[in-house]
């Protein structure tokens, strides 16, 4: 598909980076490994990863300190979180961060494959955005942000908080941009419980492929959206207010809040 | 050691106070016993010195000296008198009782004549008690009182045939009658006795009745209190004084029970949090080493499926591996859902196929235990909303830890299924409430058993504080505060806004104290009775709608049982009974899933016998 995007994989248990090449290899990618932090950091001064997927916890380090190098060098790598279970919040902090996404070990091929097409498409936009500016002058709209005083999840979901205490949940336009068109949306039934970094949303899109949507915020399910269901495409049509999913009573907004982007401060950065 | 004991020190001081005012009493008692009995003797004597004077008259006028002492001698022949002695101005002893001093010189100097001749010229008149004198010849022999009675020239004297007296004389002479008080000094012994003797039953009668009284209502209670002091101090926070009494000691035994029950709580809760903390603690560290391997499993497995795609045989095997790694996948994150107390993805789903899936799981096992699986259930019964992997996950251990009681020579493990209608009177849960300017009640920082608390400010005169109130309708587990009072002029208001939340014109049709009101968004008021001491509660909305159906699952086997200490304890994290072979997770885990699906599990075992698991899981969840 795409030779061009190459991939480091970073992850201390070497049967975990053998999976991710052999996936990989699925979908030639070339790819490049490393199994600590240090050899992680040698190769990312060497040389250009369009997208690196690193696991959040090694002996030697952890995950945000290829986040902060990144960052450092000005090197503007895709990063995805690779995580156990036991640190979603570390991940969803990474979110936070700057990483574009990550997924909960175990995974499976197919989880891995949209987590790592998503992150190419995220690329290719930021690309091709960066080429108008300087070509044309003018930001042309390759996606919606959100709007002021909503907040989001990385690039994958936003939260507005209402008056009434609920929130709302939707998904971010940058997340639908990386994916084919949507095919089928797979809701939790109204009562379960959401977890922040954990997926609350499940879309297929029309290349087969399926895309799990984090969850910005902990709570309870008190509303889903029925014309989501009813009238197609609205989610992408209109994602921020008609396209709304699920309103959510949320356990601990003050807390979570903090792992989330005021999606003011993206206007304010356009701007500057 | 024993002074140490506060009865003893009571009794001591009793003793002490009734000894010193029975002494003075005594000492006065005595002095004036005494001194009446002496001033009597003295009459007495004073009365007999002026008899013998009145009896001897007509003798002295006569002169008839050897009469006088005839009479002098009779009279001192009675046994009190010692001696009778009548002495003429010169100091001779001229009559006496014991001849042997007739003509004596007595000494004017001497003790008898001291009151009248202290002067060079002898008084003529003095008191009688001037004339009384007590004194000792010897002095070991008894006191001795004597009386001296002047004897007065008359004109008879000087007139009489014999001229023995001149008429300028005043005083012609004196008789001395002095009378042996051993007598009285017996009955002042004796009297004395008496009264020591008394003082002594007297102090011994009240230290005992103060004994008995301290020992009934000091001393056993304070022993009490102190033993259950130790008790506690010891670890045992399930002791509570019995028999308690309506005094003060009594009232602090009450508040140290209550102490100690909060106590026995708070230690019990943190217990739980901690356990619950370490639990998380292993649990994290178990996702993360079982996550690396798991995610290698999946990884490859999920490859291979997509790499032989045109091997349909080998699609069917692998999709099973990946399958139950994904299984594996939300065990784990179910456990550290349990760690982190969150509630599972429900959907509709059938019983009897989840309960197949979990027979399927351990069927081999079963087998080879000569397990055999018998199933009972009514027809058509309805899906139920549930997460069908956790549920799964209840059968596959409970039907392990049956299989691990039947042991080696076989069993039947029997699975009921019915539906049942409960009322919802202690199960319903109150989720959402508010004061009527919609300020939230619930206490997501203080949970009764589990759930969030309903909270209420309390006001009363001088003081004030939060209660908590049992967020389960009818379970009445409500916390009040030994330093919150309630009286009649507290109030019951919104820790947000202080509005009431005192239902007006009602009153507890139990005890008559107000009833507190909350409203609960889209159901209904809950009316609770504000006292501590009564449980009357109502929610009209939950009572209305009628009994909430269940599905109930009971899960017997043939097994060994479980021990009756051991029943209490086999949903805490941690318990185990199969040691080095069983974590003690199993059931903790169970519960946690089966409390997160708002359902119940309970136990009934008999050892030796077997034991059933009974679920009941809700047909629709709460909303």
């Amino acid at each position: 598909m795409n030779k061009q995007s190459n991939i480091l994989v970073i992850d201390d248990e070497s049967v975990i980076i053998d999976g991710v090449v052999k996936i990989c290899s699925l979908e030639n990618y070339s790819i490049d490994t490393a199994l600590n932090v240090t050899a992680a950091i040698d190769k990312i001064s060497k040389k250009y990863y369009s997208i690196i997927i690193c696991d959040i916890m090694m002996p030697d380090g952890d995950g945000f300190q290829i986040l902060n190098e990144l960052q450092k060098r000005n090197i503007d790598s895709a990063l995805i979180m690779m995580t156990g279970y036991s640190t979603v919040e570390n991940a969803v902090n990474s979110l936070y961060r700057g990483a574009i996404d990550f997924i909960p070990k175990p995974f499976t091929v197919d989880e891995l494959l949209s987590s790592i097409y998503r992150a190419n498409k995220y690329q290719q936009i930021n690309k091709k955005q960066k080429q108008s500016l300087i070509k044309d002058q003018k930001n042309e709209l390759y996606y919606v942000d959100c709007p002021a005083k909503y907040y989001r999840l990385g690039h994958s979901s936003w939260l507005f908080e209402e008056r009434d205490g609920s929130v709302l949940i939707g998904v971010c336009d940058f997340f639908l941009a990386t994916i084919d068109s949507v095919a089928e949306i797979e809701f939790l039934d109204l009562e379960n419980e959401v977890a922040q970094g954990i997926s609350c949303l499940t879309i297929k899109s029309r290349d087969e492929r399926i895309h799990k949507i984090h969850s910005p915020v902990s709570g309870r399910i008190i509303d889903v959206n029925k014309n989501l269901k009813l009238v197609s495409n609205l989610i992408e049509k209109d994602p921020y207010f008609e396209g709304w999913v699920y309103r959510v009573i949320p356990h601990d907004l003050g807390y979570e809040i903090k792992n989330l982007v005021p999606c003011s401060s993206d206007r304010m950065q356009i701007r500057t | 050691m024993l002074f140490k004991k506060i009865g003893f020190r009571l009794i001591f001081a009793v003793a002490l106070t009734s000894l010193v005012i029975i002494g003075v009493f005594a000492y006065f008692n005595i002095t004036s016993q005494s001194s009446s009995l002496i001033s009597e003797v003295e009459r007495h004597a004073n009365q007999l010195g002026e008899t013998v004077i009145s009896s001897t008259r007509f003798d002295m006028m006569l002169n008839q000296r050897d009469r006088i002492q005839q009479t002098i001698n009779s009279i001192g022949t009675q046994p009190q008198i010692r001696d009778v002695r009548i002495i003429n101005k010169i100091g001779e002893i001229i009559y006496s009782s014991d001849s042997k001093n007739i003509n004596k010189m007595v000494d004017k100097r001497a003790e008898s004549c001291y009151a009248c001749h202290s002067e060079d010229q002898p008084l003529e008149q003095i008191s009688i008690t001037e004339r009384t004198r007590i004194f000792k010849i010897h002095p070991d022999s008894n006191r001795v009182l004597g009386i001296i009675t002047p004897i007065y020239n008359e004109t008879s004297c000087w007139q009489a045939n014999c001229h023995a007296h001149p008429k300028n004389q005043k005083v012609l002479g004196v008789l001395d009658v002095s009378i042996s008080l051993a007598e009285v000094d017996n009955a002042i012994i004796t009297r004395e006795l008496e009264i020591v003797i008394f003082a002594i039953v007297a102090i011994i009668a009240v230290g005992l009745l103060i004994a008995f009284f301290v020992r009934r209502w000091v001393s056993n209670p304070v022993n009490d209190l102190l033993n259950a002091t130790l008790q506690v101090s010891q670890g045992n926070l399930n002791y509570a004084i019995k028999d308690l009494s309506d005094d003060e000691i009594g009232k602090l035994g009450s508040s140290f029970n209550n102490m100690t029950k909060k106590l026995a709580e708070a230690r019990m809760q943190l217990f739980q949090s901690d356990k619950m903390a370490s639990l998380g603690r292993l649990a994290a560290g178990v996702a993360h080493e079982i996550n690396n391997p798991l995610t290698g499993v999946l990884t490859y497995s999920s490859f291979l499926l997509k790499r032989t795609k045109d091997n349909p045989e080998l699609q069917e095997d692998l999709n099973i591996i990946v399958r139950e790694t994904i299984r594996s996948r939300e065990i784990v994150k179910s456990l550290l859902d349990f760690a982190r107390q969150s509630v599972p993805r429900k959907s509709n789903a059938n019983l009897n196929e989840i309960i197949d899936k979990a027979i399927i799981v351990v069927e081999k096992q079963l087998s080879v235990k000569k397990i055999k699986i018998i199933r009972k259930s009514e027809n058509n019964l309805p899906p139920i909303t549930v997460d069908s992997n956790q549920i799964q996950q209840v059968f596959i251990n409970l039907f392990v830890n049956a299989s691990d009681a039947i042991g080696k020579d076989g069993g039947t493990i029997t699975i009921v299924k019915k539906q049942i209608s409960l009322s919802p009177f202690g199960v319903a849960q109150i989720k959402k409430a508010s004061c009527p300017k919609r300020h939230s009640l619930i206490d997501n920082d203080f949970k009764i058993d589990g759930l969030p608390a309903l909270k209420v400010k309390v006001v009363s005169a001088g003081n004030g504080g939060i209660i908590h109130l049992d967020p389960v309708y009818g379970k009445h587990r409500n916390h009040y505060y030994p330093g919150v009072k309630i009286d009649k002029e507290t109030k019951f208001v919104c820790p947000d806004c202080d509005t009431s939340l005192v239902q007006p014109d009602k009153s507890c049709p139990q005890c008559g104290a107000p009833v507190l009101a909350f409203e609960i968004s889209g159901q209904g008021v809950y009316e609770v009775c504000s006292s501590e001491n009564s449980n009357w509660e109502k929610w009209d909305f939950v009572d209305s709608s009628g009994l909430k159906e269940y599905i109930e699952i009971r899960i017997s086997d043939t097994g060994c049982g479980i021990s009756k200490d051991d029943l209490p304890k086999i949903f805490e994290p941690f318990f185990s009974t199969k040691g080095q072979k069983g974590t003690g997770l199993g059931l903790a885990v169970i519960w946690g899933i089966i409390d997160n699906h708002n359902g119940t599990i309970s136990v009934e075992s008999e050892e030796e016998k077997g034991t059933t698991f009974i679920i009941r899981l809700p047909l629709t969840q709460q909303k």
